[in-house]
């Protein structure tokens, strides 16, 4: 019985797809007739939602989004979506959505930190903002004011908050949630390529023999690739191999031909292995000629810490964290060398049982010669790598050595082409620059990388991670087109571009977003602007910065199209206008940049958060922002008003006409009868039929130039002709998105390569060299000499075109299981919902599929602990506790010893659990590693 | 956290069900009540439910098997639910089947309307409840509104399966149209599917693409006649295989009447 109704089911899935197609004709004809008569409006844009930059078109009438379909043109995926992107017409209209000002007020209508919220106008919101913006620069400086920021801005919006933050306020504290999710693949660019993002493209899929996902569930995460994948997969199911490496099951292993299962942070481990299967064991494999031409050695510190807070910082100093905490906070300091990271460690002199005293980490590296990376590689045999590294305790040690072996041999395959996807297995992780670099390590050594086919590809996680928080550059250290506000060089372009006094820029870039969120627990940020993301939900060791935002004098505000936890734990919350209510454009994996227009006016008396900073700036003035300014360490930005009146200015213009409403600003008109504006909505520049009462208490009627495109226009300038050149706006409203660099109107699919990127041509013709490639990013290319120790000989060597091949360890993380903590806690998403749940748990679709986070767990872990399956047990940690209802049976199958739980759902608060650990280097979190126990709740 | 607290509407509904099959109340009602013990072939009932005919001779409407229930799953049919009244059933739109691994609501059953044997097996001698064994009902997909038949990357209904990879599994089909995508299908099988309703509870359209029927509605059956000459455990059927007379319009009468029939043959 059961055989004939499972082929019945098939046979039937057959048939229907078959008619469908059968069908399609006279539907379509069908639909024409509809469209000519239609009271509806289609137009094009991207998903909200990952990094995949999927293309969608909007159906709109009656100044709502009624319904989306996937954009048949889109070239990444060709009509389709997965079902958050279904849900696209229905994320902006949920029944609490926020639509005017929020202030915490007492009985007398003032601010009152411990007041109530009530209603205000946009006036007040705005007075607010500048009496403790002002308050905050005369407490501590441009130090004391705070942005987080966004991977989810429109890259107008980006633009605008780093302009106001950089130029007005001198503060580099504005830094996205990006910084969660994909610094560590950023300083893995820098370091080994010279400049950010990917070298490859999407069309790689197509084009390879072998998908590796290393720490990425890309089923879940990434549907339309893995769709993708799949395609290729069944396309030459008997060449085509799809490996999953993960610390535990989830359903990317369902296609997979292998499944390895590690233990948490020894991917470290497992790519040195192949570089060493590679170097040692087959060394007719390296690419002799293409790695002499393209590649150097490097080293760096080891004893770096893990990106915790330091001793003699304020909060450790004023006993804010537990005994408990201080037991992981301490490894900061120094560490004792385990038996488990010894033999890696003993290149570098260390042995088991040894004092690691850890510096601050830092992003020093200098080059080393092959013999010492293969000096380094020495440890990496299959044995040690096997005991260190597997993750199933129920798997025979010889099984898994088979795997690994069979790992290594696909990638060294001589003609076979791979590529190594990865997300925020190997971001989030406190050694997460390392391991990106060595995955290019690899690559480089086989000359897979840089090829139609083959490459190591960096997934993004949000929708605009590239395109906003690292092309824009709206972290703390950088500036537009891969510059740093270090670089005295870059300060200057900019200053001369933004046209603001020589000077102005501050040249300490350290507030990333841990250290903002640490910077306000020790009082030194009084003010901080939450930008379209949900800080006081989404970061580890969550309780100490609500804590600190509820209990200490500062003034938090939040933008929001939804009350979340950030906004609950605000002084002031800011209406703001969702995605398509504005203009705007995203940057995705591929780099890829897509634009959209406005498609609808903003629900209530939202505005876009473009509005809000540029509203914000008309409240400061020269005198008010470019005088001397102090910084920390006894150290002062200098009073450039004296420059500011050179240049035409006084001391009572405002930051709104230096920054925004300048002549080149206006030089970008408003016309009905654009082709691009035309019948457009554009609540920013035209104001609309709301009539939302503004920042100065009269009706808003618009800025009169076409704001959106003079930000972008000047924003691209910083790229073109330095290898990061984008189209023109209009270019961006007639296409499906382009991949930067785009030259002489075309796009490019792989970087660094002579044959397709035109920027890889000139610097090899520039060069005189006859090169295939020609790594030509400028950042960190010029090394002192060493060896693994450390630096020989201080004279900086130029390495032009090259990139790098990195000696770097496996090392533990800070916090593993114990006696007291005895499993591993990775936390991580679901299909269903995006990030903090702020827009998916509103969709009752969503809602009612996953309406909870779940505590996965090996069955027999659960047995040994009294659990069934859906009962409640604590998640608890050094850090805190979460109650969970416990799953064995679902989508994630952990081995024994690590329990998962996704961070979507605030009643499941699991960052009050994790450990605000980071990469030294990248600063971005590990939010996949901690040691937790449970129980029975 | 819910069978922690006093569940009012669970004895609300427990006292107003039996007042209705004691006393039957007035006329209108009792109507209903006849009605509803016919109808409903589509009622789901509780983990290893006698077959629907025995299961409405044996069940006494007592309850226990709703109160036992952790999730609120179970509910007794009242006036007005179409189904006969006071028995237990579910709607897994609402609240499906948990499938609780001590599954608590058969063995409070007073009378083997809920039938422990069904759901248990011997591990090791000894008996342990096993959900995998319970058949309440089974998953079937509309193709046709079934979003992942259409290429959209959903499968909320296999993740949410309590038996993923075997009541329900992916099937990968090439997407000729887009011409670098693959269709992710969701497929049950029957053998496997306990009729739990968590993939129609996951379900994202708005009226679900899979939903569960009671098995005699939603399987067909093959007559043991053939056999699959590529599947062993096919043979199986054989078991009660018994000859028989076949009998068609053309055949309802003896051959020697037939043959004397010769109507206007000539």
């Amino acid at each position: 019985m059961a055989m004939e109704r499972r082929d019945f089911l098939k046979s039937a899935a057959a048939a229907s797809a078959a008619s469908a197609i059968g069908m399609s004709i006279p539907t379509e004809a069908q639909a024409k007739a509809d469209a000519a008569q239609s009271d509806w409006r289609w137009d094009k844009a991207a998903c909200r939602f990952c990094g995949t930059g999927c293309g969608i078109m909007l159906a709109t009438k009656d100044e709502r989004i009624v319904a989306v379909k996937g954009d048949p043109a889109a070239p990444v995926n060709r009509g389709l979506n997965c079902i958050k992107g279904y849900f696209n017409a229905k994320i902006m209209y949920g029944a609490d959505r926020l639509t005017q000002p929020l202030l915490r007020m007492n009985s007398k209508g003032e601010f009152d930190k411990k007041g109530k919220f009530a209603p205000v106008s946009w006036e007040r919101a705005f007075d607010e903002m500048e009496v403790n913006i002002k308050k905050a620069l005369k407490a501590s400086g441009p130090e004391g004011v705070g942005v987080f920021a966004s991977g989810q801005y429109t890259v107008m919006e980006g633009y605008a908050a780093q302009k106001m933050m950089k130029a007005g306020f001198r503060s580099n504290a504005i830094d996205p949630n990006a910084r969660h999710c994909m610094a560590s693949a950023v300083v893995g660019f820098y370091q080994t390529f010279g400049i950010d993002e990917p070298s490859g493209c999407y069309d790689d899929i197509e084009l390879t023999d072998t998908i590796v996902s290393w720490g990425s569930n890309m089923a879940e995460m990434h549907p339309i690739l893995w769709s993708r994948v799949t395609d290729r997969k069944l396309t030459d199911p008997d060449r085509v191999k799809v490996i999953n490496m993960s610390t535990y099951r989830h359903r990317t292993s369902d296609l997979a031909d292998i499944e390895i299962i590690f233990s948490p942070n020894t991917d470290l481990a497992l790519w040195n292995y192949i570089a060493k299967e590679i170097v040692y064991n087959n060394p007719e494999s390296i690419d002799w000629d293409f790695v002499k031409k393209h590649i150097i050695f490097a080293a760096s510190p080891v004893n770096i810490g893990y990106g915790l807070r330091r001793a003699g910082e304020k909060s450790l100093k004023d006993g804010k964290y537990t005994a408990l905490e201080m037991e992981i906070i301490d490894k900061e300091m120094k560490k004792v060398v385990s038996e488990k990271e010894a033999p890696a460690l003993k290149p570098y002199g260390y042995k088991a049982g040894d004092v690691m005293e850890n510096n601050p980490g830092s992003l020093a590296h200098w080059e080393v010669s092959f013999e010492e990376y293969k000096k380094f590689l020495e440890p990496y045999t299959l044995d040690y790598v096997a005991e260190i590294s597997k993750g199933d305790p129920n798997e025979s040690i010889e099984s898994f050595k088979a795997k690994l072996q069979t790992l290594a041999d696909l990638y060294i395959e001589k003609g076979r082409k791979v590529v190594s996807f990865w997300t925020m297995g190997m971001n989030q992780h406190t050694r997460g620059t390392w391991v990106n670099t060595l995955a290019y390590n690899v690559h480089f050594l086989l000359n897979k990388q840089a090829r139609p086919g083959s490459g190591a590809f960096s997934l993004t996680g949000q929708p605009s991670a590239c395109g906003t928080a690292r092309e824009v550059g709206t972290f703390c250290h950088r500036l537009p087109a891969d510059m740093m506000v270090k670089n005295p060089k870059h300060r200057a372009i900019t200053e001369k571009a933004w046209k603001i006094p020589d000077g102005t820029l501050n040249p300490v870039g350290n507030q990333h977003i841990m250290k903002i969120h640490r910077d306000i627990e020790d009082g030194v940020v009084k003010f901080a602007w939450v930008n379209v993301c949900n800080p006081y939900q989404d970061t580890a060791s969550a309780s100490h910065w609500i804590k600190a935002a509820r209990e200490m004098d500062n003034f938090i505000v939040t933008s929001d199209g939804y009350p979340g936890i950030s906004a609950k734990v605000s002084d002031l919350i800011l209406p703001s206008a969702m995605i398509y209510e504005k203009w705007g454009a995203y940057g995705n994996a591929e780099r890829r940049t897509q634009h959209w227009r406005q498609q609808v006016l903003p629900v209530g008396d939202s505005m876009s958060d473009t509005w809000q900073w540029v509203e914000l700036s008309k409240r400061f003035t020269v005198k008010d922002v470019w005088g001397e300014q102090p910084l920390r360490g006894n150290k002062k930005l200098p009073d450039v008003m004296a420059k500011a009146k050179e240049m035409g200015y006084n001391e009572d213009t405002t930051m709104f006409e230096i920054l925004f409403a300048n002549d080149r600003a206006k030089s970008y008109k408003l016309d009905a009868n654009d082709e691009i504006q035309a019948g457009y909505d554009n609540s920013e520049c035209l104001g609309d039929s709301r009539n939302v009462v503004g920042s100065d208490g009269k009706v808003f009627k618009g800025y009169g130039f076409f704001l959106h495109k003079y930000l972008f226009e000047e924003y691209a300038d910083f790229g073109r002709g330095h290898a990061h050149d984008l189209a023109p706006f209009d270019v961006y409203h007639k296409v499906r998105g382009l991949k930067w660099p785009v030259v002489d109107g075309k796009e490019t699919q792989w970087r660094f390569n002579v044959k397709y990127d035109p920027y890889a041509a000139k610097a090899n013709k520039d060069a005189g060299t006859n090169n295939s490639h020609a790594f030509y990013g400028k950042l960190a290319k010029a090394l002192p000499q060493g060896d693994l120790l450390g630096v020989k000989d201080p004279a900086k060597k130029s390495l032009a075109n090259k990139a790098k091949i990195f000696a770097r360890p496996y090392m533990d993380p800070p916090e593993m299981p114990d006696t007291a903590y005895p499993l591993w806690l990775s936390t991580g998403r679901v299909l269903e919902h995006w990030h903090s749940g702020t827009m998916t748990m509103r969709v009752p679709e969503l809602y009612r599929a996953v309406p909870e986070a779940l505590c996965y767990m090996h069955p027999a872990d659960a047995k040994g602990l009294g659990l069934k399956r859906g009962d409640l047990a604590w998640v608890d940690s050094r850090r805190g506790q979460v109650k969970a209802r416990v799953e064995t049976r679902g989508r994630n199958r952990p081995p024994q010893g690590l329990v998962f739980v996704p961070w979507f759902d605030e009643k499941v608060f699991i960052n009050k659990v994790c450990l605000d650990a980071t990469c030294p280097q990248s600063k971005q979190t590990d939010f996949k590693k901690c040691a937790v126990k449970v129980t029975k709740a | 956290m819910r069978k922690e607290l006093p569940n009012d509407r669970r004895k609300f509904i427990l006292s107003m069900a039996r007042g209705v099959g004691l006393s039957a109340m007035g006329a209108l009602v009792w109507s209903a009540y006849v009605d509803e013990v016919k109808a409903a072939p589509l009622i789901l009932r509780p983990p290893g439910a006698l077959d629907e005919p025995d299961f409405l001779k044996t069940c006494i409407k007592c309850g226990l098997c709703v109160e036992a229930c952790p999730y609120d799953t179970l509910m007794l049919a009242q006036p007005g639910d179409n189904n006969p009244i006071g028995t237990p059933f579910f709607v897994p739109r609402d609240i499906p089947c948990y499938m609780c691994d001590d599954i608590p609501c058969v063995p409070v059953c007073p009378t083997g309307a809920l039938v422990q044997d069904s759901v248990t097996t011997e591990v090791e001698d000894e008996l342990t409840w096993d959900i995998t064994k319970i058949d309440m009902g089974l998953a079937v997909v509309d193709v046709e509104s079934c979003i992942a038949f259409w290429g959209i990357q959903c499968d909320a209904c296999y993740r949410a399966c309590p038996l993923m990879d075997e009541a329900i599994t992916l099937q990968y089909d090439k997407n000729e149209r887009t011409g670098k995508h693959a269709f992710l299908k969701p497929i049950v099988h029957a053998d496997a599917c306990t009729g739990c309703g968590l993939c129609e509870r996951a379900c994202v359209t708005k009226k679900p693409a899979i939903y569960v029927l009671p098995n005699e509605v939603a399987l067909g059956e093959v007559g043991d006649h053939y056999i699959k000459g590529w599947d062993k455990a096919d043979e199986s059927r054989l078991k009660d295989a018994k000859g028989g007379t076949t009998v068609t319009e053309r055949s309802n009468r003896s051959a020697v009447d037939s043959l004397n029939d010769t109507g206007d043959l000539y």
